[in-house]
């Protein structure tokens, strides 16, 4: 049990990093990772969304649509799910942390179209083996601070690259691109890291 | 048909849950906003200059609420800003100061001896940063306009080779006194007509050897003036701007002319 949530874990925020293995939610990892505070607050909500939406989701597709054989409803379900979820960490963020709320801004409503956390809904359902439900909900978790590594890592690369000496033509966001598939390309180093175990 | 039903009722059952949970969330996490700051923030200029001190206008109108400050605190809005917020809050209005920028120097070209010929990039911090600029007084106006730059009212000026401000559009935001590389300007009450156009701390037969209108330190000024208000520090006049009336005497007896009036309109 321990074991598969260690490689669950590993997994989730390693091996099959949202962001820079399977680029899912490019769009807050290049928008929000200006400033470590903020892209750090992205991470955070980035984690609560992808939790509770892994186990509501699961819920919703194991009790309503399942017994229902309304599978093909899963995507439209989900997002529902999701918005809603969004919609409420945006209002627990403007009550409790003002300057974060406003360095979100439109990124956090954003969430909702982030495709990386409809991807870990629809990913958890494939998985096997007893416990399913907290193994959904663990890498829906783990899954976020996967999210929430690259773009802080990225982050405290593009601070620097602020003072850096870039060429003129690559001022702004080519170099981040740049920056972002040298993470990628790291990231991949972990590929295969399991292979002797599972 | 009745799969369609059962899938519509499915999705709209959801869509009722969340949305009842999100409507009872809202009432829980609500954020009381006082719509004072929203009619604060209308009736201010929105250039968001910061010279109130705050971050932009929504900072100040935050901060006019919050009792933070003044409802006189926006310089660029004037009295009639003033009043209206005022009017908001519900407090009796109180008059604003009107100052403006001024820059202390007279060094015109025509007055003033140059030490090289400048030949860099077209700022005063460039040539600031070469040997002290490329006028002899190394007090003195450089004259490219950094200031200028600066201003987001349009009100300065290049005269003779060095800044002018021209106080009818002057919104005293302060922007010219940041840019300025030798701190020649300062924020100074517009009824006070009488300044001293000079910064040059150099003893006076040095300053005159650079400048035929600095201030020498003679001290003839500190004995005119009947209020008292003129002061030395070093070798340079000071007004102390809450004592002076405008009587003039200083022009009078200053043999540089660097006391003199300001009056630099349209």
């Amino acid at each position: 049990m321990l074991a598969s949530i260690l490689i669950t874990f590993v997994s989730a925020v390693f091996i099959n990093n949202f962001v820079v293995v399977k680029f899912l939610g490019i769009c807050p990892f290049l928008g929000v990772s200006k400033k470590i505070k903020t892209a750090a607050g992205m991470g955070a909500a980035v984690i609560f969304v992808m939790t509770f939406a892994s186990a509501v989701t699961w819920l919703v597709q194991e009790f309503m649509l399942k017994p229902l054989e309304l599978e093909y409803l899963q995507t439209i379900a989900f997002i529902l799910v999701i918005a809603a979820l969004v919609q409420l960490v945006e209002m627990i963020l403007q009550k409790t942390s003002q300057s974060l709320y406003k360095a979100l801004g439109v990124y956090l409503p954003l969430i909702t179209t982030n495709c990386a956390v409809l991807g870990v809904c629809l990913l958890n359902l494939e998985i096997q083996g007893d416990a399913r439900f907290l193994m959904s909900v663990l890498n829906g978790a783990f899954s976020g601070v996967g999210f929430t590594l690259a773009i802080v890592l990225f982050a405290g690369i593009r601070e620097r690259l602020e003072t850096a000496q870039v060429p003129k033509c690559l001022e702004g966001f080519p170099i981040s691109l740049i920056a972002a598939s040298l993470v990628s390309l790291a990231f991949l180093g972990f590929q295969g890291l399991f292979q002797g175990l599972i | 048909m009745v799969e369609i039903i059962i899938a519509v009722l499915i999705i709209s059952g959801l869509g009722l849950i969340f949305g009842v949970g999100l409507s009872y969330a809202s009432k829980v996490f609500a954020v009381e906003v006082d719509e004072r700051v929203t009619q604060i923030r209308e009736v201010l200029p929105g250039a968001n200059c910061g010279a109130c001190g705050y971050s932009g206008c929504d900072g100040f109108a935050n901060a006019v609420v919050e009792g933070e400050a003044p409802t006189n605190g926006c310089p660029v809005g004037g009295n009639a800003v003033a009043q209206e917020v005022a009017g908001i809050m519900g407090v009796e209005p109180e008059g604003i100061k009107r100052t403006a920028a001024r820059v202390l120097c007279n060094g015109r070209n025509s007055v003033s001896k140059e030490k090289y010929e400048y030949q860099g990039i077209d700022t005063c911090a460039a040539a600031a940063s070469h040997f002290g600029g490329h006028k002899a007084c190394t007090y003195g106006c450089l004259g490219h306009g950094d200031c200028k730059n600066a201003c987001p009212f349009d009100a300065i000026v290049m005269v003779g080779g060095i800044a002018r401000i021209v106080e009818d559009r002057c919104r005293a935001c302060g922007m010219c006194v940041l840019a300025c590389p030798k701190n020649l300007i300062e924020i100074i009450d517009k009824t006070k007509k009488y300044s001293v156009m000079c910064m040059s701390k150099d003893k006076g037969a040095v300053t005159r050897s650079h400048c035929q209108v600095g201030c020498i330190g003679c001290t003839k000024c500190v004995r005119a003036c009947p209020q008292q208000a003129i002061s030395m520090e070093g070798t340079l006049a000071k007004i102390d701007y809450s004592k002076c009336d405008n009587c003039g005497e200083c022009t009078k007896v200053c043999p540089t002319m660097a006391i003199r009036v300001m009056d630099f309109g349209e």
